[in-house]
C-alpha cells in the first residue's frame, strides 16, 4: 500500500502537481491576507497609538472634534458606546427571531416548507448593507416618526432593526445546524418518556445544542458591530451618548466610513481612524475567537 | 502520462505564443490613435478642495467636447493650488477665498506674469428648516449659538418661536461629517477660527441628505447648498446680526454679495490667457459649463 502511494506520486503528472501547487497557494493566502491586513492597519496607527495619542482621552472622552482648528479632540467613548448599544438592541431582536426561527426550521417544518424557507433565508442575507441602509433612512424612518411619535426616525432603534435583519440569517443558518446536529436518538428517547414536543425542544434540544446556539449569536453580533453601512445611514450618525433606543448615535465603523475618504493621508486624524480600526479589529477578533472556543467544545463533547 | 505532459507544455506555449502574438498588434492600434492626436494639450488644473468636484466634472466633459486637450485635475486645498501657480507648475489655479497681495506679488515676481481671476460660481450655503417651523429669518450669532460649543440655544422657544409642529421644542441640529468642505465653510462663516461645533449634531454624508432629512423633520434645522433645495423645504433668510437687513438665499442677492454665507470661487491663470486655455475658461464661463456649476449645487455666475 505504502509502495503504491509512493509510486503513484512519483509520477504524478505535471499538470497535477501545478494544480496541487494552485490549491496550496489558495489556502496559505487567506492566513497571509489576515496577517497582511492587520499588519497594515496597524502600521498606520502605530504612529500615533504608541507617541501622541491621549489613550485615556481615547476611550474615555466623548469630544470627538478631530477637524477643530485649534483644540483637537479624539475621544471615542460614545463611539465606542454607539457601537455596543445599537448591536445589544440588534441582539435583544435578532436572538429570539433566529433561534425560534431555527427551532421551527428544524424541529417543525415539513421538509418540502424547510427547503424554501432555507432559500428565503439566504436571499435575506444577500441583500446589500447599502440597501438595508436605504430602507433605514426612507421606510423605517418614516415608520419610527409615526408609530413612536420621535421627531426623527434616524435613531438607535432604526440601526438596530437593520442590524437584527442582516445577522437574523447568519444566526438562523448556524443555530439549524447545531440542532440538526443532535443525534435523533435524543429526540426519540425523550418523546419515549413521555415528553410533549415543547419540553423536548426546551429541555432536551436545546441544553444538547447550547453550544452551537450560543456561536451562532456571537457571529450574528460580530457581524453586527463590523457592519458599517447601514448603520452610518440609519442611525442618526451623531456623536451622542445614547439615553433611549430613540436617542441617534453614532458607531465606530461609521465614523470610519465617513471621516477617511476625505482626511489628509498620514495625518494625525488619518492614524486615529487607524486606531479605531485597530479596536475594532480586536473587537470581533475576541468575538470570534470565542465562538471558535465554543464551537470546539461541541465537537470535543 | 509523459506524453500528456508534452501536450499541456505545447498547449501553454501555443497560448504564450498566441497572447504575445496579440499584444504588438494591440500596441500599434493604440500608437495609431495616439499619434492622430499628437498633438494633444494637457491644461494642469490645482487648488480648493471645495472646487475640485466641479473642476473634475469640467475636466470630463470637456474632454467630450474638445478632442486635443485634456484637463487634469488635482485637489490639496486654495492654498496648494496658489502656491503651485507661483511655482509656475500650473496653468489653472483653483482657489475658494481671494488670492493674497503678497501672493500675487510672489507670483508676478516668480514667473513674470500676473495672474488672472475668474470668477467661475459661487458656493451658497442656505440655512433649512422644515415649512411647517414658524420662522423665516435668523441671524448669523442666533446661527452660532444654535450650532457653536456650549451655545446657549438648545430650544426652539429660546428663539422666541412656538414650533407646534415640534413638540420636544429641542432643536435638532442637521450637519455634515467633519471633513466636508461645507461643514468648514459654515463653521469658519459662524464661528471663525476659535470655536468648534458643538457634538451631538446628525451629522449626514451628503448635501443631498440634510434637505431630505429636514423635510421630514419639524424639529431639524440645517444647512447646505443653496442648490439642493426642493419643495419639501423653507430656507432662511439670513443677517449679520440682529440690527442688520435680512437677506434671502437667492441668486441676486448672492451675485450682489448682500447674502452673508456665500463665497466667490476663483480659478487663477498665470497672466491674460491665450490658446486652449482661454479656451477652456471662456467654455467653463459659458452657459453650457455654467450649467454643470448648478448642477453641483453651486450658483452659476450671472444665470438668470
Amino acid at each position: 500500500m505504502n509502495i503504491l502511494r509512493k509510486k503513484s506520486k512519483a509520477n504524478l503528472p505535471f499538470s497535477e502537481t501545478v494544480i496541487e501547487l494552485f490549491i496550496r497557494l489558495c489556502g496559505i493566502s487567506s492566513i497571509i491576507f489576515v496577517f497582511g491586513i492587520f499588519f497594515f492597519v496597524f502600521r498606520e496607527g502605530a504612529g500615533f497609538l504608541f507617541n501622541g495619542l491621549n489613550l485615556t482621552e481615547f476611550l474615555t472622552s466623548v469630544e470627538w472634534q478631530p477637524t477643530s482648528l485649534n483644540n483637537k479632540r479624539y475621544g471615542a467613548f460614545a463611539l465606542i458606546v454607539g457601537t455596543f448599544s445599537v448591536t445589544t438592541l440588534a441582539m435583544c431582536i435578532a436572538v429570539p427571531f433566529g433561534l425560534g426561527a431555527a427551532i421551527f426550521v428544524s424541529e417543525f417544518c415539513s421538509p418540502k416548507l424547510r427547503e424554501t424557507f432555507k432559500i428565503v433565508i439566504e436571499l435575506l442575507a444577500a441583500i446589500p448593507s447599502v440597501v438595508w441602509g436605504f430602507i433605514g433612512l426612507t421606510l423605517m424612518n418614516q415608520l419610527i416618526i409615526q408609530v413612536f411619535n420621535a421627531p426623527i426616525g434616524l435613531t438607535m432603534l432604526n440601526g438596530g432593526i437593520m442590524l437584527a435583519l442582516m445577522s437574523v440569517p447568519i444566526i438562523v443558518s448556524i443555530a439549524e445546524d447545531a440542532l440538526k446536529a443532535v443525534p435523533d436518538s435524543y429526540r426519540e428517547a425523550a418523546e419515549a418518556l413521555g415528553a410533549t414536543r415543547w419540553q423536548v425542544i426546551y429541555r432536551v434540544l436545546l441544553p444538547a445544542a447550547k453550544n452551537g446556539l450560543l456561536a451562532a449569536v456571537l457571529l450574528g453580533a460580530a457581524r453586527s458591530i463590523g457592519e458599517t453601512m447601514a448603520v452610518l445611514m440609519a442611525t442618526g450618525h451623531s456623536v451622542n451618548i445614547p439615553s433611549g433606543p430613540l436617542s441617534w448615535i453614532r458607531t465606530l465603523t461609521a465614523t470610519i466610513a465617513a471621516e477617511l475618504g476625505e482626511v489628509a493621508r498620514g495625518g494625525e486624524h488619518y492614524q486615529v481612524l487607524f486606531i479605531i480600526g485597530i479596536l475594532l479589529f480586536t473587537i470581533t477578533f475576541v468575538v470570534n475567537l470565542i465562538a471558535d472556543l465554543v464551537i470546539k467544545g461541541i465537537r470535543q463533547e | 502520462m509523459k506524453r500528456t505532459a508534452i501536450v499541456y507544455f505545447l498547449a501553454i506555449l501555443v497560448c504564450g505564443c498566441v497572447i504575445t502574438s496579440c499584444s504588438p498588434a494591440d500596441g500599434t492600434n493604440s500608437n495609431n490613435v495616439v499619434s492622430k492626436d499628437d498633438v494633444q494639450v494637457t491644461i494642469k488644473n490645482k487648488g480648493s478642495d471645495t472646487i475640485v468636484n466641479l473642476a473634475q466634472a469640467w475636466a470630463e466633459k470637456y474632454t467630450g467636447i474638445s478632442s486635443t486637450t485634456s484637463v487634469e485635475v488635482s485637489g490639496g486645498g486654495s492654498g496648494t493650488g496658489v502656491a503651485a501657480l507661483i511655482n509656475g507648475t500650473v496653468d489653472i489655479a483653483n482657489c475658494s477665498r481671494q488670492i493674497k497681495p503678497k501672493e500675487l506679488e510672489q507670483a508676478t515676481q516668480n514667473t513674470g506674469k500676473v495672474p488672472h481671476e475668474f470668477i467661475v460660481g459661487y458656493d451658497a450655503l442656505a440655512v433649512y428648516v422644515h415649512p411647517d417651523t414658524p420662522i423665516d429669518k435668523i441671524t448669523i450669532p442666533q446661527l452660532a449659538e444654535i450650532y457653536g460649543e456650549d451655545g446657549t440655544i438648545t430650544q426652539w422657544s429660546h428663539l422666541g418661536i412656538k414650533n407646534s409642529a415640534c413638540p420636544s421644542d429641542r432643536i435638532i441640529r442637521i450637519s455634515r461629517q467633519s471633513n466636508s468642505g461645507t461643514y468648514f465653510y459654515f463653521r469658519e462663516a459662524l464661528l471663525g477660527e476659535n470655536r468648534d461645533f458643538r457634538i451631538g449634531s446628525l451629522d449626514l454624508h451628503g448635501s443631498k441628505d440634510v434637505v431630505e432629512v429636514i423635510g421630514r423633520t419639524p424639529c431639524a434645522i440645517g444647512y447646505s447648498g443653496m442648490g439642493y433645495a426642493t419643495s419639501h423645504v423653507k430656507m432662511l433668510a439670513i443677517a449679520t446680526d440682529e440690527n442688520a437687513l435680512y437677506y434671502a438665499p437667492t441668486l441676486e442677492n448672492v451675485l450682489t454679495k448682500s447674502y452673508p454665507i456665500a463665497r466667490p470661487l476663483y480659478m487663477y491663470s498665470l497672466g491674460e490667457p491665450t490658446g486652449e486655455i482661454k479656451v477652456y475658461l471662456d467654455w467653463i464661463l459659458s452657459a453650457e459649463g455654467q450649467k454643470i456649476v448648478q448642477k453641483l449645487g453651486f450658483v452659476p455666475v450671472e444665470s438668470k
